[in-house]
């Protein structure tokens, strides 16, 4: 497809549902409604925030509770085209499928990812991505379409029946014909990214060296440092903890909705329970957990590791906790070089 | 473009549930039995011994008890639960009658395969007869099918022995071993004084291989007691615990029960003694 009709096809998917996709809002690069298409913004910065947000919402209502019981509020639920997926936050989803879609469902996420069509987009390794390492730079599932930004034009793969009913929407904007040159363009492309990479690790080898390294004072090391903030839980595509709390409305009758919103392993009172005894009151062992789940397998029917590569702990904690640090203080066993 | 479909499955929908009755077991302990409302519901509603529900006021929040009735008495469901929290602090003002709110079974609940055709020994400590209660009428209820039984129960002080009367009664039967002690005792107390792993010297001989043991308790019991099992031989697997964590959702997706790779909620919360040595963070 030529560049020239992309902010038209995207316009024309309105038809699918509400558009959503990387806009600033305030200074802050977001997912968010988008209001015209000209305002997306695709090639270079990523949102902070995941695309997770948009299927496991920061807080929204499970129930409305009154006198007679709890009614479900699907409220939250919507329609929606959501443009500009990197690879990497393709293959969060499909992590946090394997939570939210196993039995019993969470009708919830569900829901939304059955209302949802994920428009993807090819994208450029920043300083802090190591989405090689993690296997999860490319994406072959997951999207309905998936747009390969190769300057002159866009290879778009189509990867849903969903999909295909999109182009056919705009058909003349798609040449079928893909040339040997578009090939070789494509090649040479896939090659000068994967040359682009700054920072790796030896992902393959970190479950055992996690499972090794249970006892290791390295842990000790990090939870002097770590400030318990939870920012890593909030900014990673694949942490799905959440907590839920009952609010009532004002007023004379027991009214109110359920809440669900994110939660951290990393806060003190998350492995608390009843008579005030808590599981995991040391600091070391919350960081434990979380870098089990991202590193080692999470939950026994998932297997695999959850890191997706995409880099943000490493620009958002600010006391540089991140997977790239915890990884080469295990594999060394030696702590980082202030 | 707002999309609705309300005839679905929640898992996460607190179905109304009846107290059908409630009294105090001692000093901040109440037992309560409950029945869904829904008559179908109630009736067919069944469970293993070792799973939990997640009991809901509307207003107050959600948390997760243990069943402390057994299977083999169906249509009611029965809980022991300490005052301690906000939760429960709303439960106890309520009465027979009222309605609370109720979700599950959850949680993977005793291996009854394992145990069946064996001796079984079971050993509870303080508040971790509640949940012992259920496997324990299980066997009586089914006691074909299983060997010998052996209960070992230990209390604070005879006042703080929950089901007092009714654990006494089961000292008639003929069926069942039953040992019990308290660490300070009073004048009528007519049974043991000392931690509960001092009822191991009146155990019989036993075939370790033969011999399934369940264990619950406060967290500093279960290392003296699993001692005392790896004394008598048994094997790691064969000794099962029953484990506590507030789960939020019950069915392995809001991640506060994780430990390791595992969910408490839907891989426990039993668990043998060799899973606890797999996954460090268990006890």
């Amino acid at each position: 497809m030529q560049p020239k009709f992309f902010q038209e096809f995207i316009e024309s998917l309105k038809r699918f549902g509400t558009i959503y996709g990387p806009v600033r809002r305030n200074g802050v690069l977001k997912y968010d409604r988008v209001e015209s298409v000209d305002e997306i913004e695709l090639d270079g910065e990523r949102p902070m925030i995941p695309v997770k947000k948009l299927f496991h919402p920061m807080k929204f209502n499970m129930f409305q509770f009154d006198k007679d019981g709890f009614t479900p509020d699907y409220s939250s639920i919507e329609k929606k085209v959501i443009v500009g997926v990197p690879p990497c936050e393709i293959h969060s989803l499909l992590r946090l499928d394997e939570v939210f879609m196993e039995q019993p469902v969470d009708p919830y996420y569900a829901k939304q990812r059955e209302n949802s069509a994920i428009i993807g987009y090819s994208c450029l390794p920043g300083d802090d991505c190591f989405c090689k390492s993690t296997g999860t730079d490319i994406v072959e599932e997951g999207f309905d379409l998936f747009f390969v930004n190769l300057g002159e034009f866009y290879l778009v793969w189509v990867g849903s029946s969903l999909g295909h009913d999109m182009v056919l929407e705009r058909e003349d904007y798609f040449d079928e014909n893909v040339t040997h040159e578009d090939i070789e363009d494509y090649i040479e492309w896939r090659q000068a990214r994967d040359k682009m990479f700054k920072v790796s690790f030896d992902f393959k080898s970190m479950p055992d060296i996690m499972e090794l390294s249970y006892g290791s004072p390295i842990w000790d090391y990090f939870a002097g440092k770590c400030l318990s903030c939870g920012q890593c839980s909030m900014v990673c595509p694949t942490c799905n903890c959440y907590t839920v709390t009952d609010v009532l409305d004002v007023s004379s009758e027991p009214e109110g909705r359920r809440e669900r919103f994110w939660d951290s392993c990393m806060f003190v009172d998350y492995s608390l329970v009843a008579g005030g005894h808590n599981f995991r009151g040391a600091r070391a062992d919350r960081l434990k957990l979380w870098y089990t789940h991202k590193m080692k397998a999470f939950a026994n029917e998932y297997g695999k590791p959850a890191c997706i590569g995409c880099g943000r702990c490493v620009r958002t904690c600010p006391v540089d906790i991140n997977v790239l640090t915890v990884a080469e203080a295990l594999t060394k066993m030696e702590v980082p070089a202030q | 473009m707002t999309v609705c479909n309300h005839e679905d499955n929640n898992p996460f929908q607190p179905e109304a549930a009846r107290i059908v009755r409630q009294h105090d077991l001692i000093k901040d302990h109440r037992f309560f039995q409950v029945r869904f409302v829904d008559m179908k519901r109630a009736m067919s509603f069944t469970y293993n011994p070792g799973q939990f529900v997640m009991l809901s006021i509307p207003g107050v929040g959600e948390a997760p008890f243990s069943i402390s009735s057994t299977p083999s008495r169906p249509g009611i469901l029965e809980m022991g639960i300490r005052r301690t929290g906000k939760l429960t602090e709303a439960l106890f003002t309520k009465r027979d009658n009222d309605i609370i709110y109720m979700r599950g079974p959850y949680g993977n609940g005793f291996n009854l395969d394992q145990m069946r055709n064996k001796d079984i020994i079971i050993v509870a400590g303080g508040l971790g007869v509640i949940p012992l209660r259920s496997i324990l009428y299980y066997v009586l209820d089914n006691r074909d099918q299983f060997g010998r039984l052996f209960f070992l129960y230990g209390a604070r002080t005879p006042e703080e022995m929950l089901f007092r009367t009714e654990f006494f009664e089961l000292k008639e039967r003929h069926d069942i071993e039953c040992l019990y002690t308290v660490d300070k005792a009073t004048s009528e107390w007519s049974e043991d004084v000392g931690v509960v792993t001092k009822l191991f010297a009146k155990l019989p001989e036993i075939d370790p291989h033969q011999t399934n043991a369940v264990i619950c308790g406060p967290p500093v019991m279960y290392k003296y007691v699993i001692q005392e099992l790896l004394k008598l031989e048994l094997p790691k697997n064969q000794i099962q615990m029953t484990l506590e964590r507030r789960m939020k959702c019950g069915v392995g997706k809001c991640g506060h029960c994780a430990l390791d790779h595992i969910y408490t909620c839907i891989d426990g919360p039993v668990f043998t003694y060799w899973d606890t040595l797999h996954f460090r963070e268990l006890i």
